[in-house]
């Protein structure tokens, strides 16, 4: 591996040996020189606590705080380093160029505060959410005895069982760049990506309602597991299970962009993780976006792991941004780390696709502090310890923080504030969702199929559907089915009346 | 119809039946219009040819055997296709989903509005009558999609080199290469870039080269197309999406060159030495019952050219996805006068081909001509195999049903007819296990139990993976379909 301080250099000369397309020509010579223009002694990046480096894609990369234009995989000497402004103490890195300082000054303070807010509220929501699970589950009753007697909920019964897939450790990669996006931009998630909700203020109520799967679940009437989350007004597409589906989808949507005068200025935003990025689909999406263009950014969460597998047993190469210029996709990779240097480069990357038109690849470094998701332990494949220290060195909520306090943002009696009002919110949102019954029993037949020119279900529905009040007609009062079908809108009668 | 009573010593009076007369005086030129309720179509089919009739056409098989070329099921005049069963005209200048309001009703006025045929269509098309153009069943799916494209400006055409790209300056719409494309090989992409397009609102008609390759897309199409609108509580739907597949049902065609008519006349010889079926196991499959699990997704098989057209149209126009499986051999060997307006037909409607009383035949797609050609075999049996088929059995009255849509599929008709005739047979050339004719039996015996004279009958491919050189005895043709009709007598 060449030596830290070649490196600019090196992928400076790689930018402009790039073979380029004429209409790009222009920006990416800018970008080399920009590159070039860079200091090479930045060093400090380097915060490696990490005794197994291949854990820990974020540590043993380098950092620039270059804008990347394009670049070539790297060849064997070195990796595409990280887009990064602020250092672990959050303190912008001097070596940062004025145009970038620049940048960062123009943002309007309210769009920090609101980053960290909603920063913040990604942590809390998770405590509450996978701890209610616990509960639900095993009896993990002592530890947080009094925050459920406090609000006055009836112990979880095991029906209640709540999936909160976390995102512990990623919030600055999902808000940093959800706030980067046009409120209208078409988001489709894989999963851990509320953080783009809740920057889009989608009502607490709603996401509740979700994870609980009450009478008031919009986005999927209870029919899929909790975190599947969707919401046409705020443009962020039902989230689904299947890994990777949603990327050629995204390549459709952008495409459908494309063709649309009145959804100009638009973009579509596909998030995935890493893991995902092993799929089939992935390649078909890159290559497909690729060739049809529209405008679309690919984002990837590289946070290390997909369950158990480490990102050093999913692929072999320079993480996922190496693979982007494969299919001629202009890609830049960014410390997920750094909020602030995420919602400048997802800035950049979305100018770029909307005005090219075509895809634009960021790759975000980070890492999965919390548990794959409650039906998971960690701790079963990797050290605690490995954990601990990199929570506090690399937290993205830490380094925020003390950049907002720097520029008097932020203080302790804000946090504390809150904090509080948050956990208060969301107390009262998923006491409100409890007390909610269960969708009517109908929606089990409803949505399958479209309307009907007669408005009514599809022959066979209609009749398995008859079969279902004819059943519990028989033995809807049986203790076996009675208590189950009084938790649903309208229980009984409702069936009754179909 | 037969009492289930007496219909059980029905086998003997089968051997006695000599109502082949009555089969005659039953049949009746419709030339009212509007046209008859959908069930009684097929007045309108004998009228152009019954089974019994003997047919002296030079074009047909030996003893006048009926062919994909000859088949009276066939609308080859402007009367029988403006006649067309269910056809209902679409006149308005351009289709668009109804505009609904915030509490989900429909706008008024913006819902689709449907024509009934009416006697005025008949006139001569300089007097403004509707016209007709002979079209084969390639053809009649380009000039479906040609409508969809010129009437409906949000929808887009793509797949691997779709067939259409050539006639794309036919189509005229401005801009018309960003709605008609190619894409990367890559069936996965296609289905799921589809998905995209539909899910903003695009009528998206993808194209799966050969349905053979429509596994790469399984996940999209089962997972994701065919569940969009029911996880989303309704939110989103990809109800404007449509695959169409090369059926490649027995696809013959594959091997190229062969002139349709000569070749495909010989479809009809049992005893001719069928040239050799180049499709193979992956240019040949019938994979529609894969698909019949998935609830959310329909499935359309169209069997000439009115058909694919009607049917196509009905599909993209539809608020769910459908899988569109065009039989391959068919494109160029069927030929029907297709009316040039637009048109749809219904999609979960059987239609039966050809009423009768001893016995209901199940089919879609290509072996509908087998079985009419199988069926006068079974009426004028060649003198090789008049020993084979009993005397009696000549007069065999058959109720044959074209299935159109699969998913979800039609079982009043099917019931209906089995409630009347006793006897069932399914004929598909998938594979039998797990096929459409299982579902259908199971469904049959369930519904039509204290009717059912006979056990259902399936006479489907073989449970193998379609062999290239053995195609002959794989598909079910005019010979297996005889000997599952004449079954009962022994």
């Amino acid at each position: 591996m060449l030596s830290r301080a070649s490196q600019g250099r090196v992928l400076a000369s790689v930018a402009r040996a790039t073979p380029q397309a004429p209409r790009t020509a222009a920006r990416r010579s800018d970008a080399g020189s920009e590159a070039a223009s860079v200091s090479p002694s930045y060093t400090k990046a380097s915060f490696s606590t990490s005794r197994s480096s291949h854990l820990f894609p974020l540590t043993h990369l380098s950092h620039s705080p270059v804008f990347l234009d394009k670049v070539a995989s790297p060849d064997s000497s070195g990796v595409i380093p990280a887009f990064r402004l602020l250092d672990g103490q959050g303190h912008v890195l001097p070596e940062v160029p004025e145009e970038w300082k620049k940048q960062l000054e123009e943002v309007p303070e309210e769009t920090w505060v609101k980053l960290y807010k909603s920063m913040m509220f990604l942590p809390a929501l998770d405590t509450i959410l996978a701890s209610s699970q616990r509960q639900g589950r095993i009896s993990f009753y002592s530890q947080l005895g009094a925050m459920v007697i406090q609000v006055n909920i009836k112990p979880l019964s095991r029906t209640y069982v709540v999936l909160a897939v976390t995102s512990y450790g990623e919030e600055g990669a999902v808000v940093g760049s959800a706030a980067a996006w046009s409120p209208t931009d078409e988001v489709f998630a894989q999963y851990r990506e509320v953080g783009v909700l809740v920057w889009r203020d989608y009502p607490l109520s709603d996401l509740m309602a979700q994870v609980f799967s009450t009478v008031s679940d919009k986005a999927s009437k209870g029919r899929q597991m909790p975190v599947h989350y969707g919401s046409p007004t705020h443009h962020f597409h039902t989230i689904s299970s299947p890994l990777g589906t949603q990327i050629p989808q995204a390549a459709g949507a952008a495409y459908s962009l494309k063709l649309s005068p009145e959804r100009k200025g638009d973009c579509v935003i596909c998030y995935m993780g890493e893991g995902a990025t092993s799929e089939g689909d992935f390649h078909a999406g890159f290559n497909m976006a690729s060739v049809l263009g529209g405008p679309v950014v690919f984002f990837v969460r590289n946070n290390g792991f997909a369950i158990s597998t480490p990102a050093a047993q999913q692929y072999k190469g320079d993480g996922i941004a190496a693979r982007g210029p494969g299919y001629g996709i202009e890609t830049v990779r960014v410390d997920g780390n750094d909020p602030l240097a995420v919602y400048l480069a997802s800035k950049e990357a979305r100018r770029r696709a909307v005005e090219g038109q075509n895809p634009v690849l960021v790759e975000a470094m980070s890492y999965r502090v919390g548990h794959h998701s409650t039906s998971d332990d960690s701790s079963a494949y990797r050290s605690t310890d490995d954990v601990s220290s990199i929570k506090k060195l690399d937290s993205p909520l830490f380094r925020l923080r003390s950049y907002l306090e720097t520029r008097n943002l932020w203080s302790s009696e804000l946090e504390e504030a809150t904090k509080v009002e948050q956990r208060k919110s969301i107390l009262r949102a998923y006491a409100g969702a409890d007390k909610e019954k269960k969708p009517a029993w109908e929606e089990m037949f409803g949505g399958v199929y479209g309307d009907r020119e007669d408005g009514g279900l599809e022959r066979h529905l209609k009749e398995q559907k008859m079969e279902v009040k004819r059943l519990i007609g028989k033995w809807g009062q049986s203790d076996m089915w009675k208590k189950d079908l009084e938790r649903h809108d309208g229980g009984i009668e409702a069936v009754k009346k179909w | 119809m037969i009492a289930s009573t007496s219909s059980r010593t029905f086998t003997r009076s089968l051997l006695g039946c000599s109502s082949c007369a009555s089969a005659s005086g039953a049949v009746t030129r419709r030339t009212l219009l509007p046209p008859l309720p959908h069930l009684a179509i097929s007045s309108t089919r004998l009228a152009i040819g019954g089974p019994h009739q003997t047919r002296s056409s030079s074009s047909s098989g030996p003893a006048g055997r009926p062919t994909v070329a000859t088949s009276s099921f066939l609308s080859t005049t402007r009367e029988a296709a403006l006649h067309t069963p269910g056809l209902r005209w679409r006149d308005d200048e351009s289709i668009h989903p109804p505009t609904k309001d915030p509490d989900g009703n429909i706008v008024l006025g913006s819902e689709p509005t449907f024509v009934e045929p009416s006697a005025e269509d008949l006139i001569s098309v300089d007097q403004g009558g509707r016209e007709t153009k002979k079209m084969n069943l390639y053809q009649a799916v380009r000039d479906a999609m040609a409508i969809t494209l010129s009437k409906d400006s949000s929808s887009v055409v793509f797949g691997e080199d779709p067939m259409n790209l050539a006639s794309c300056t036919e189509f005229s719409p401005p801009r018309c290469s960003e709605r008609v494309f190619n894409t990367p090989l890559t069936e996965q992409g296609i289905a799921g870039f589809g998905i995209g397009l539909a899910t903003m609102g695009k009528t998206a008609v993808a194209e799966i080269q050969f349905a053979d390759y429509i596994f790469p897309a399984f996940d999209q199409i089962v997972n994701e197309a065919a569940k969009y609108r029911f996880r989303s509580g309704d939110q989103y739907n990809v109800g404007s999406l449509t695959f169409r597949s090369r059926e490649s049902l027995s696809s013959r065609t594959a091997c190229g060159n062969d002139s349709a008519d000569s070749y495909f006349a010989r479809l009809g010889y049992p005893s001719a030495c069928m040239a050799v079926g180049h499709g193979g196991l992956y240019h040949s499959q019938s994979p529609e019952a894969y698909f019949l699990q998935a609830a959310g997704l329909k499935v359309v098989i169209p069997r000439s050219p009115i058909q694919a057209k009607g049917l196509l149209l009905s599909a993209i126009r539809d608020p769910n996805p459908v899988i569109f499986f065009e039989p391959k051999i068919l494109y160029r060997s069927c030929v029907e006068q297709v009316p040039v307006s637009d048109y749809q037909l219904p999609l979960s409607s059987a239609e039966i081909l050809q009423e009768g009383s001893d016995l209901t035949i199940v089919s879609y797609g290509p072996p509908l001509y087998t079985i009419e050609g199988a069926l006068h075999l079974l009426a004028n049996p060649s003198e090789d195999i008049q020993n084979l088929v009993p005397r009696d059995l000549r007069g065999l009255k058959v109720e044959l049903i074209d299935l159109r849509t699969i998913m979800p599929y039609d079982i009043e008709t099917v019931v209906n007819s089995v409630n009347k005739t006793g006897r069932c047979i399914v004929v598909h050339e998938a594979g039998k296990m797990g096929g459409v004719g299982s579902e259908l039996a199971a469904e049959i015996q369930q519904r039509c139990f204290l009717r059912l004279e006979a056990p259902v009958q399936r006479v489907t491919g073989w449970d193998t993976p379609f062999g290239m050189i053995y195609e002959k005895m794989y598909l079910p043709d005019q010979v297996r379909v005889v000997s599952h009709g004449s079954r009962w007598e022994g």
